[in-house]
């Protein structure tokens, strides 16, 4: 673990992102709830509504509220045009910001409700008006309780935020997301512990802050208000710098993609070119970020296209398949398919050797036989694919119980006995380094999957870039990138960052 | 006193909430004069709706039907803050705000209409009350009750005012404190040429400070009397009633003390 010292330095970029997302976050919650409170104390049913709609947010998980945002603002695309951004900070912040609002609105609520009915009595009996009782009275009694909400507010934020990486925000989740799926456990504790940190800290100043103004001691507060303030300014200047016109280029969430990512990436580099990588997207996010050009490049797959965007449930063959999605991507989202990379990673069922030898299973159509014993493990999207719709209906598999594993932890699962069959993929290292057996598909239920080069169309013809990445075409076998992701997916002393096997592969592929 | 000009005159006052009517259940609706200058106490059980009639003075409370004048103007149509101003309002929980020191408290109704009151003012107004001008940089709760109810008095005549209103002002403090803040609030009221409306359930304090009481049962008037004609029985049977209770605390207090003194003859 002595390699999170070397990691921390690295991060200053995500905490500054992690720092400008979570207290603009705050500070919108705080410029909602605060008013909403006050219309509140006021009205029996607004604060009935408001807070019955901010518990109702709360009850959403934080990972679901993001990825809501995404087709949401898709959608209000017709409203506002296609320069509305869909993915990065402001999905994020809209969901950040009403996950914040239920602390900070529930809590100034309580305060005003709390108030001393004398107190109040005086304030009119003094000759105060509607506003004076509120300035001079209600919010400075209430501010304690209040600093108290923005407080709990603050640390669900800074912690929520870290899934903010999965729509594309850079945040301290990189980190922890990317480490979760090349299980480098230095790269997640690293995360863990910053934005741990981080939330202590927030905490702990704005405990300053709550304890001044309940103290009455200016000095207090506002020593504590200026170091909030720096620090955010801080995080925003480290962040102005930022190029505007750099290539972004996404990973989704598994090791395969990183490495491309990270390949894709260095050859834009080396041709002069500045780039930004947004790991560990969601697979529906990033065909859909690209066409909007959120994302200028990503490596996806035609079995996922025609399937999930063509809708097809046929199987024309491999390179019928590739020219349709080639011709319906220009066609319909101006996106361009450079070409196909030369490997597949098509879904493919694997078995323990043991337990293939010992149940007498070699094929989809053996498995059949003796499914309904079985437990089948398939990654979080497998059993709402057609492909499994389909190879269900092509041998009548039913099996005894299925499970979701994230794509790294199928592995184990197979191995610990937790699976007896999991929907493995042909690219991945771990098949032959775990030595499985891949159950053949008489039947040709299973559709290919041909890695692609996929162009936003704000790059589509960029010709500078189209030449740095032309040279990949063609060039990656199968055989390297099952190296490659082993090399990334193994635990022992071989195991390297996606970078390393990046480098490696683009050596093996003589570029 | 009957000569000068009423300050303040309720006009056939009603107060409704939903369905309950506070002032004014006859129908009828209360009318009532006070001279400038005099002390008049407001007594009545719970609920009779002395306390509302109170607020009606400085639109705490709105009439739903009838006017209440000050100074011959209509109360409704003068902007509260200066009404406010002018008419100190004293009541049983005292409020003060918890955030201000006991100077910001006496000097906030100035302060809302641009005035700064300066220390040597505000140390005026705590001797007035009676109290230590040292306790101005003083926060309400290292005050006792007592103190506490003399700077809400401080408060209320901060600005000057015409006219103190006092809602069940004493209600909360000790007999000790209650009896010796009662004769402060007296003599401030003839020192200062003062016009005192006081709401109070108990007849003995309204008796003993007054120099005119009201007695309203039921959300009407029923008794208009000094304290002397009260005593002496006039005022009808709800007004006697009240006027009964100390009356006869008093008279058992003497029937003791002579027993008392009895007794001690026999031992001696």
């Amino acid at each position: 673990m002595g390699d999170i010292w070397d990691i921390l330095p690295g991060l200053g970029d995500k905490l500054a992102a992690h720092v400008v997302l979570s207290a603009s976050a705050i500070g919108l919650a705080m410029l909602i709830a605060l008013p909403l409170a006050v219309w509140a104390s006021r009205s029996a049913i607004v604060s009935r509504l408001a807070l019955s709609l901010a518990s109702l947010v709360q009850t959403i998980p934080a990972l679901a509220l993001l990825a809501l945002f995404f087709p949401l603002l898709l959608s209000l695309r017709a409203v506002f045009g296609p320069g509305l951004p869909t993915l990065g900070f402001l999905p994020a912040l809209m969901a950040l910001t009403l996950y914040a609002l239920l602390p900070i609105l529930r809590n100034a609520v309580t305060a005003q409700a709390n108030l001393d009915p004398g107190v109040l009595e005086a304030a009119d009996g003094v000759g105060m008006t509607r506003w004076q009782k509120l300035v001079l009275v209600e919010a400075p009694l209430s501010a304690p309780f209040i600093m108290a909400g923005i407080r709990t507010a603050s640390v669900w934020t800074i912690g929520a935020a870290t899934l903010a990486t999965t729509i594309g925000q850079p945040s301290l989740g990189d980190p922890i997301f990317a480490g979760l799926q090349t299980q480098n456990w230095a790269l997640v504790l690293a995360g863990c512990l910053v934005s741990a940190g981080l939330a202590l800290v927030a905490d702990w100043l704005l405990w300053w802050i709550e304890r001044g103004i309940d103290e009455r001691k200016r000095w207090k507060w506002a020593a504590a208000l200026l170091a909030v303030v720096a620090g955010v300014a801080a995080a925003l200047a480290s962040q102005s710098g930022s190029d505007e016109r750099r290539i972004v280029i996404a990973s989704k969430q598994f090791s395969e993609q990183y490495i491309l990512a990270q390949l894709i990436g260095a050859r834009l580099e080396a041709a002069g070119y500045a780039v930004e990588y947004r790991d560990g997207l969601g697979s529906a996010v990033v065909h859909s970020a690209v066409a909007a050009s959120s994302i200028d490049i990503s490596v996806d797959y035609t079995g996922t296209i025609w399937t999930n965007y063509l809708n097809r449930t046929d199987n024309p063959g491999r390179e019928a398949m590739y020219e349709t999605i080639r011709d319906w991507e220009l066609r319909e989202n101006k996106v361009r398919v450079l070409g196909r990379l030369g490997f597949e990673n098509a879904y493919a069922f694997a078995m323990r050797q043991d337990r293939s030898a010992e149940l007498g299973v070699t094929s989809l159509a053996d498995l059949a036989a003796v499914a309904p014993r079985l437990t089948v493990g398939g990654d979080p999207e497998f059993f709402e694919r057609p492909e499994w719709i389909n190879v269900r209906d092509a041998y009548g598999l039913r099996f005894a119980r299925s499970r979701n594993f994230a794509p790294t932890f199928m592995y184990n699962a197979l191995a610990s006995g937790e699976a007896d069959v999991i929907s493995a993929y042909t690219s991945d290292g771990r098949i032959a380094a775990d030595k499985l057996v891949v159950l053949a598909d008489p039947e040709g239920a299973l559709p290919s999957y041909d890695a692609m080069l996929m162009l936003s169309p704000r790059i589509a013809q960029n010709k500078g870039v189209i030449a740095a990445l032309e040279p990949l075409i063609g060039a990656i076998s199968v055989e390297a990138m099952r190296e490659a992701n082993l090399a990334v997916d193994r635990e022992d002393a071989g195991k390297r960052t996606p970078k390393q096997a990046a480098q490696e592969l683009a050596k093996k592929a003589g570029l | 006193m009957d000569l000068r000009a009423p300050l303040l005159r309720f006009d056939s006052v009603i107060c409704r909430f939903g369905e309950v009517t506070a002032v004014g259940a006859s129908g009828a609706g209360v009318s009532c004069a006070i001279a400038a200058g005099s002390f008049v106490a407001l007594v009545g059980a719970s609920g009779s709706g002395k306390s509302t009639l109170l607020k009606t003075v400085n639109t705490l409370v709105s009439p739903s039907e009838g006017r209440v004048l000050f100074g011959g103007e209509d109360v409704a149509g003068l902007p509260p803050a200066r009404l406010r101003r002018r008419v100190g309002y004293v009541f049983q929980s005292i409020g003060l705000f918890p955030h201000f020191s006991v100077a910001e408290n006496i000097a906030i109704g100035p302060r809302l209409t641009g005035d700064k009151l300066p220390p040597a003012r505000i140390a005026e107004l705590l001797a007035l009350v009676e109290l230590d001008p040292a306790l101005a940089s003083r926060m309400p709760d290292e005050l006792s009750g007592g103190q506490r109810q003399r700077v809400g008095v401080a408060r209320a005549l901060a600005g000057e005012p015409e006219l103190l209103i006092m809602d069940e002002p004493f209600g909360a403090l000790d007999p000790l404190t209650r009896a010796a803040l009662g004769n402060t609030v007296r003599e401030l009221h003839t020192r200062l040429g003062l016009t005192t409306v006081m709401v109070t359930h108990d007849m003995a304090e309204a008796l003993l400070l007054a120099d005119r009481v009201l007695v309203m049962d039921k959300g009407a008037l029923v008794a208009d009397a000094t304290p002397q004609a009260l005593l002496a029985g006039a005022g009808g049977a709800v007004a006697q009633r009240l006027v009964a209770v100390p009356r006869e605390q008093a008279e058992r207090l003497a029937a003791m003390e002579s027993l008392g003194e009895g007794s001690g003859e026999e031992r001696g």
